[in-house]
């Protein structure tokens, strides 16, 4: 039987009267990989930040774990983590400080062999004393999905985890996050440009627009309502033509 | 109030400062400056002893004392600012920390940075002029505090400034003190303030800090009326400083600010 991990109702967010986010609702299941997916300005940002208490909700709800998320923030984040392509870790700290401290933070035990299966996980056990500021995209990206994963999260937040990647790298970020998903059964709810990570990665997709899910479900069948071959095409779709573009409802 | 969690913050903050010889620098370089031109600025004054008070040595103490305030404000803001440089706010605020847990570990790597910056300030004094800081016996230590208590209100205060107007308020951090320094009756007494300006003066805790450090220097004794003003105003500045940062906070969450602290 299926665990509802992250329940979203009428989930509504205003900047200065700007409308974010219209009205979101959805639930995502233990183990799932979920993809937000939108345009700039869809409201996927705005949504996944909600989900890690960094925005105050105008209104709606937001459960995780069977949680409320405003009321118990910091039970929740000891059992998610995020990683992110834009934020950073100290340049000036090795790699195996960074993530001592990190394992700190979440209360890890025995947490110098839990830093060396996750590097080796990564391929990235040579990096151990590696000064942070002097690793490339991939090898930050690879300690960023490594700090993310000390605590053994169930909820994974990835924003743009292969942004500014290669291609060689990002589809061993790919193959890796699938990998470390089928391993652990981790929850993983998923943003990004790259429709091809999105197709590869998701179980199942979200697509926003203008702060509104307008269509869901896998991959094949989001492509499907729209009567598109490939999510990159629904992307543009939507992006070109959201306003009156909806998905044929006779396949839904 | 998690204390694994603030000991992994203070941890970074020392991983931070023992790697990077500018920030150990940052530590000494200007609180030495000051020394050496307030140091010898005395000397100079003592030459003319006949025109003026022996008690002008307090301009040292004064010195090392603005340096206690000063460090203490800085060392709240800039543990903070060093998180926006890093991009890394926001692996600290999605990370299971409470925000009073990120504001206590600010609190004890100031505490330590202060300790370490007035013991090297304090020998240096002694050694190039022969004036020990410790001859304010046991009452440095209640004017030490209570330097501290407001450093670190003020810094609450101006760490919720960056934390709503981003790094284009970066220049608060140094500045705010230096809005305070002339009204705190750093390097006069109180008196010399015109009358209108004295009760405005009377209302910050560091002005009662630095009158009493004169009062010890001129043999009177610890003050407990400066002492008893300083320490109640400062339980307000704490209170104010507190209620203050967590408005700031919800109002950048509401805002979506604390996002784009971490990735701008």
């Amino acid at each position: 039987m299926s665990e509802t991990i992250v329940e979203v109702n009428h989930l509504r967010k205003e900047f200065n009267g700007t409308v974010a986010v219209a009205d979101l609702s959805f639930t995502v299941q233990r183990g799932e990989i979920v993809g937000l997916l939108g345009a700039n300005g869809a409201g996927k940002t705005t949504a996944i930040q909600t989900l890690l208490g960094l925005i105050k909700l105008t209104g709606g709800t937001v459960r995780v774990f069977g949680m409320d998320l405003e009321r118990h923030r910091v039970d929740i984040l000891q059992r998610a983590n995020f990683c992110s392509a834009y934020t950073g870790l100290p340049s000036n700290l090795k790699v195996w400080e960074n993530l001592y401290i990190f394992a700190r933070i979440y209360g890890v035990a025995d947490h110098k062999r839990k830093t060396d299966d996750l590097l080796a996980l990564l391929e990235i056990s040579h990096l151990r004393k590696a000064i942070t500021g002097h690793l490339s995209s991939g090898e930050s990206t690879r300690v960023n999905i490594c700090k993310a994963l000390l605590n053994d999260p169930e909820l994974l937040l990835l924003d743009e985890p292969t942004a500014s990647l290669d291609p060689d790298i990002a589809d061993k970020v790919r193959k890796l996050l699938r990998r470390i998903q089928r391993e652990r059964n981790i929850t993983m709810i998923y943003t990004s440009h790259n429709m091809r990570d999105v197709q590869e990665v998701c179980d199942r997709v979200l697509f926003m627009h203008k702060g509104r899910i307008i269509a869901q479900g896998t991959p094949q069948q989001v492509m499907d309502q729209f009567n598109q071959t490939s999510l990159e095409d629904v992307f543009i779709s939507v992006a070109r033509g959201g306003d009156v573009l909806t998905p044929n409802t006779e396949e839904r | 109030m998690n204390w694994r969690r603030i000991s992994a913050l203070v941890l970074r903050y020392t991983f931070l400062y023992t790697r990077s010889l500018p920030r150990v620098a940052e530590m000494f370089f200007w609180p030495v400056m000051d020394l050496l031109v307030w140091g010898f600025i005395t000397v100079y004054l003592l030459r003319m002893e006949h025109k003026l008070p022996a008690a002008i040595t307090f301009l040292l103490g004064a010195m090392i004392f603005w340096d206690i305030l000063y460090r203490a404000q800085q060392a709240v803001t800039i543990s903070f600012l060093e998180d926006i440089w890093a991009r890394n706010v926001l692996n600290i605020f999605v990370a299971p920390i409470r925000v009073s847990e990120f504001i206590v570990a600010t609190y004890i790597v100031g505490f330590v940075k202060i300790l370490i910056t007035v013991a090297v300030l304090a020998s240096l004094a002694y050694g190039l002029y022969s004036w020990s800081l410790f001859q304010m016996g046991l009452a440095l230590i209640p004017l030490f505090a209570n330097l501290l208590l407001m450093g670190w209100a003020v810094g609450m205060m101006t760490t919720g400034l960056i934390m709503r107007w981003g790094q284009s308020a970066e220049a608060l951090a140094w500045g705010i003190p230096f809005l305070i320094q002339p009204l705190a009756a750093v390097f006069y007494p109180l008196d010399v303030l015109p009358a209108w300006l004295q009760p405005i003066a009377r209302t910050i805790p560091a002005t009662h800090v630095f009158e009493g450090m004169r009062a010890v220097l001129k043999g009177e004794g610890l003050s407990l009326h400066h002492l008893g003003w300083a320490f109640g105003l400062n339980i307000l500045y704490l209170i104010g400083g507190a209620l203050f940062f967590r408005w700031m906070y919800q109002l950048a969450r509401d805002k979506g600010l604390l996002a784009k602290l971490g990735t701008q």
